[in-house]
């Protein structure tokens, strides 16, 4: 019933508009934690920076360094992937594009042939990659929205470890780039072995101003620097990227929760019409109903009187046994016609007649007896079964009501019957 | 007024201390306590877990503690790269003294390397917040 559609549709407006206002309130906790992330973007920039300028400077210095992050293996046979991603959902394609793109390598390496091994950070990509079955390694989460440098060490560590014991030969990072707020990209990015242009680029003129070179003291020997500063590279790499990572998920995060607010207003605005339409649709039924209703009560009541009217009337059709539903029998047109319908005056049964009384006077009425008229053309088997039927058996031959109404209505109406 | 030199000491989150001093006293990996002074040679170095002390020019002394990283002089300028520094001011010196005890603890029972990292931790910290050790 209309009704209950109704009801439906206003369950789902509140419904739509609860998940509304939590849409809305993640969008705004993401918009301005964008804002924070990016600070710590930029604040982990000058780290980096100088990080990078000191391993340039120790290359150019001829810091001559076996470690193995620096050289890379002659045949990569197995390749790690880091897959940085959210720990959470709700964040539109965020997750979605780095798990294509990470498992699109990972596809791409089996097909060559290779080994591969991936590190997911973020519980997204770990429960993705053991979903669909991949070789997983020792996985990282629980900070994806803030990360911490203790984080970052952590994963550059096992990274090292890893590259350094020969497991793979090869580490990438796959994470999003934070560009602005508006765009971010997935971005694959080798980690180790450490990139020869990074390292080499040195441009050894530090200090080369004042015409000194790249004359550094070195305490201790270049070497031994290069080998504790390497690993912290790795690990100011995997900082940067988590950083990365984090500002693109808010980022996305406010996009997603930004149309999912548009897309439930909407939503709310349509239901809303429906709902609307189908109210006014159940109150124009409801009036129908009444106005159909109070029409067919008038008009079934006009019609049950002329019926009992003609019922005892001038006997043209006498009843039949089961005559108490057959009050409500029509009759034949021209019954009707012969007891002239119209004003019937009722006349005074009860004073007149000797033997009528209050109660046998109503009963009279109920059947639409009330004229003199009516009782004196009844023959004597009307007046049998009238009197069978009303239970007044007998009385109406005893007292003799058809006489008696002769005797009224010639009184009455100066009409002998 | 003494010659000045540019210091900058820089963790991954944040720069902690940025600006011009008279001189920066820190402790390289081996080699023990080392100063610089404007116009220092080039010098590149791996640091233990110390108290620097950065001279300003107002002859104000900053205490950073810091623990392990790398300093390098160039073009008179001092940075100081460690993955974990405080400043002096902002160092609990209560949990610095319990965790100082629980390292003590631990070497009295056997010699391992992460409680001695612990110890210099906390003595860096504890120095740096102005407290003799």
């Amino acid at each position: 019933m209309a009704g209950g559609q109704e009801r439906i549709l206003r369950g789902r407006i509140r419904s739509m508009q609860a998940t509304k206002k939590i849409t809305r309130a993640m969008e705004l906790i993401a918009a301005s934690r964008i804002v924070k992330a990016q600070q710590r973007v930029q604040a982990a920039v000058p780290y980096s920076e100088q990080i990078t300028e000191v391993v340039k400077d120790l290359a150019a210095a001829g810091a001559n360094s076996s470690s193995p992050l620096l050289a890379g293996r002659s045949e990569v046979k197995t390749t790690c992937y880091v897959v940085i991603t959210a720990d959470r959902g709700l964040c539109g394609g965020y997750n979605a594009g780095i798990q294509r793109a990470a498992e699109g390598e990972v596809k791409a390496d089996v097909l060559a042939g290779k080994g591969y091994e991936i590190i997911p950070v973020g519980r997204k990509a770990e429960s993705y990659f053991r979903f669909r079955g991949y070789r997983l390694g020792q996985g990282f989460a629980g900070f994806s929205d803030s990360p911490s440098y203790a984080d970052a060490k952590a994963i550059g560590q096992h990274v090292v470890d890893l590259y350094a014991s020969g497991e793979v030969d090869r580490v990438e990072l796959v994470y999003t780039r934070f560009i602005t707020p508006g765009s971010q990209e997935v971005v694959l990015r080798p980690l180790v072995p450490l990139s020869r242009e990074v390292v080499q680029g040195g441009d050894g003129k530090a200090g080369s101003d004042d015409g000194t070179g790249g004359d550094y003291e070195f305490e201790p020997d270049p070497t031994i620097i290069l080998e504790t500063l390497l690993p912290r590279y790795v690990e100011a790499r995997v900082y940067a990227a988590l950083l990365n990572a984090a500002a693109s998920e808010h980022a996305f995060r406010q996009r997603a929760m930004k149309s999912a607010t548009d897309n439930a207003d909407e939503l709310i605005k349509n239901l809303s019409i429906v709902m609307n339409r189908a109210r006014q649709d159940s109150i124009t039924t409801e009036i129908m109903e009444i106005v159909g209703g109070a029409e067919a009560l008038g008009s079934g009541k006009g019609a049950g009187k002329q019926v009992r009217i003609v019922d005892f009337g001038p006997l043209s059709n006498p009843l039949n046994d089961d005559a108490h539903d057959g009050f409500l029998d029509i009759r034949p047109a021209s019954a009707l016609a012969a007891t002239a319908v119209g004003v019937i005056e009722p006349d005074d049964l009860e004073g007149e007649i000797e033997g009528i009384g209050p109660v046998i006077g109503r009963k009279l009425a109920e059947v639409g007896i009330t004229t003199f008229k009516q009782v004196a053309q009844w023959t004597a088997e009307d007046a049998e079964r009238i009197g069978d039927q009303l239970d007044f058996r007998g009385r109406i031959e005893r007292e003799d009501w058809i006489g008696q109404a002769k005797a009224a209505h010639l009184a009455k109406y100066g009409e002998q019957l | 007024m003494a010659a000045t030199m540019t210091v900058e000491v820089v963790s991954p989150e944040e720069v902690l201390y940025s600006g011009e001093a008279t001189m920066v006293i820190t402790r390289t990996l081996g080699g023990g306590e080392i100063a610089f002074q404007a116009g220092h040679a080039p010098f590149l170095g791996a640091l233990t877990e110390n108290h620097t002390r950065v001279f300003l020019t107002d002859g104000s002394v900053e205490d950073i503690a810091v623990h392990g990283g790398f300093v390098e002089v160039s073009n008179n300028k001092v940075s100081i790269l460690s993955d974990a520094a405080e400043l002096g001011s902002k160092i609990d010196v209560d949990r610095a003294r319990s965790a100082k005890q629980r390292a003590e603890e631990r070497l009295r029972h056997e010699h391992d390397a992460e409680a001695i990292s612990a110890l210099g931790r906390s003595h860096a910290r504890l120095r740096a917040a102005g407290i003799t050790v």
